[in-house]
């Protein structure tokens, strides 16, 4: 929790990881990409201030005392989700699995959320294990990236056959969240990889799923943005926009925000740290204290209050996890009715 | 191929390079920082080094740079032989090597690709169209609906803002000219009606606001990875 100014913060970081990407874990013949998967990773990290940067081989792994120091002591989370990438053509272990989240986790109860994942083109064998991590940690959410590279291929989409038989064996399996994460390849490399139509496609297809676009579809905010104002089941996760660039261009910063509370809304967006790559403390921080710049060109966004906040940093994740919020972190049931609906229904009319 | 002893200018080779766009953020390579150098020999030959913000960015996009950047030296009246090399990229080799054989995307990435980046280019030239009439509308005095669904590209006072929303216009077919409506749809090139202007707008403004920010990401990670990279803002 975070109390600023005699306000009270339940804080869910819904985008976080405990990852191995040390030259020990790098597939012999794939070092390549493994070296420049952390890279690319750690170059993300200098758009956070200086004081919080850490050295690339302190990025490549840290231990399970930092996870908890920069998360939970520091940081002021009271829950964070795992969210697991696997690459495993990369790293021999995979770079963030299901099984090393969840062996933290266990040592800490109540601390965590263990999600897990699937790969669509890994069939049968892919849907057993997937049935065997929701049974054994209790998965409530899946972590998809698309961009992965399987056995020769470069990505999927997630309105191919595989992914919606996937996708229906999740439902039936209760998982309730699907986080999406797109990156730079997809089959055929000739589309455009960032391209979020697939994911309005399963949203519309399995309405009992939420989808939360991670980075809010960066780098396709406007596409988001339009998709997400027709599926009530689509939400934005905020990691890389806070840490991306609250503090490295606090000007596109306000106005990505402001994007996203008008076409989004307050109620559907939710902060992930995307720890190791930034710490949250820096990020929770400046955004209980964050308020657009004083000036004309923002004139026109929805406000941002209190209540938007609370939701934003934890409220809103709680909800879709389930998670049990202390009555004193709570909002009157009337507090916050967000702006933004209102608005772009207005815009819409008119 | 080119019989002139007159030597080409670095000046003009770089010229060139300035009409080469990064097509998703629709910006010259040149002022993103993407060559990391130049050279011209005194016999025509140009050699010149791209670079992105990151080891992963989109294939399809590097290739277009590369590609692009191939066309624009060596359509330079007196450069002999040119040659293009993306470095510290995942799909460099593939890239430099489809490019210096002119093979085009599908037979660069074997297997991978079914159809060349045209359709991709268009649909990020739509996106620059959008930014760019927000842009240009956000800039007027009077930003009323009806106003502005009357209003012709002449209408608006001349800015580069103009004209780059104009030529942007012009490279996809649609109309361009200053007797053309000020808002129109980026797929078709129709006007776009007055009570559909104000939508309009909010998604014209959503996408510069995204292309801004993808910007400015792309530069802060330029600068981390090649420190000397200058700032571009």
């Amino acid at each position: 929790m975070y109390e600023h100014n005699g306000e009270k913060y339940f804080i869910v970081d819904s985008h976080m990881h405990y990852w191995n990407a040390a030259p020990d874990n790098w597939v012999p013949g794939a070092e390549q990409y493994a070296k420049g998967w952390i890279e690319c990773f750690h170059a993300y990290q200098g758009l956070g201030p200086p004081e919080t940067h850490w050295s690339i081989e302190h990025f490549q792994k840290y231990s399970e005392d930092d996870l908890m120091k920069d998360v939970f002591e520091d940081g002021h989370v009271d829950v964070a989700v795992f969210q697991p990438t696997y690459l495993k053509e990369w790293y021999k272990e995979g770079f963030n699995t299901t099984e090393r989240n969840a062996a933290l986790g266990e040592k800490h109860p109540g601390k965590f959320i263990a999600n897990t994942r699937f790969d669509p083109r890994d069939g049968d064998e892919g849907l057993a294990e997937f049935r065997r991590n929701v049974d054994r940690y209790g998965s409530k959410g899946v972590k998809l990236y698309t961009a992965e590279w399987n056995n020769g291929s470069r990505g999927y989409k997630l309105s191919d056959p595989e992914a919606y038989r996937f996708l229906e064996v999740a439902q039936e399996l209760g998982i309730k969240n699907v986080h999406v994460h797109k990156g730079p390849t997809i089959w055929p490399l000739d589309k455009d990889a960032f391209d979020v139509t697939d994911v309005d496609h399963a949203a519309t297809d399995f309405p009992a799923l939420n989808f939360i676009v991670e980075h809010v579809g960066l780098p396709r905010i406007e596409d988001f943005c339009f998709m997400a104002t027709q599926e009530p089941n689509v939400y934005a996760g905020l990691s890389v926009v806070i840490g991306g660039l609250m503090y490295a261009r606090p000007k596109f910063f306000a106005k990505v925000i402001g994007e996203l509370l008008f076409w989004v809304g307050e109620d559907k967006m939710t902060f992930g740290s995307d720890y190791g790559i930034w710490e949250p403390k820096w990020q929770i921080e400046g955004f209980v204290d964050w308020d657009y710049p004083d000036r004309d060109e923002y004139s026109d966004y929805p406000a941002v209050t209190t209540a938007t906040k609370k939701k934003i940093l934890g409220l809103n994740a709680a909800r879709l996890y389930d998670i049990e919020v202390p009555a004193e972190y709570q909002l009157p049931a009337d507090a916050g009715t967000p702006g933004a609906r209102d608005d772009a229904q207005l815009v819409s009319d008119t | 191929m080119i019989g002139t002893s007159e030597q080409v200018g670095t000046e003009q080779v770089n010229l060139s390079l300035d009409t080469v766009r990064d097509p998703e953020l629709n910006q010259p390579i040149t002022s993103l920082g993407f060559v990391a150098s130049c050279t011209v020999s005194a016999d025509g030959d140009v050699r010149v080094r791209l670079r992105l913000p990151t080891y992963f960015c989109a294939p399809n996009f590097a290739f277009l740079m590369v590609a692009d950047a191939y066309d624009a030296v060596s359509a330079v009246p007196g450069v002999r032989d040119t040659q293009i090399v993306l470095e510290d990229h995942f799909a460099a080799d593939a890239i430099n090597s489809g490019v210096a054989a002119r093979a085009g995307f599908v037979r660069a990435f074997a297997g991978e690709a079914r159809a060349e980046l045209d359709s991709l280019r268009a649909d990020f030239l739509r996106k620059a169209v959008l930014a760019g009439t927000d842009q240009v509308c956000r800039s007027l005095p009077d930003t009323q609906a009806g106003a502005l669904s009357a209003m012709t590209l002449g209408n608006a006072p001349p800015s580069p803002e103009r004209e780059r929303l104009r030529q942007r216009r012009a490279e996809l077919g649609l109309p361009s000219g200053d007797d053309d409506p000020l808002v129109i749809d980026p797929v078709t090139g129709a006007a776009v009606a007055p009570d559909a202007v104000p939508l309009h707008l909010r998604r014209a403004r959503v996408t510069r606001v995204g292309i801004d920010a993808n910007t400015s990401i792309c530069s802060g990670m330029l600068r981390h990875r090649y420190p000397s990279a200058e700032e571009n803002q």
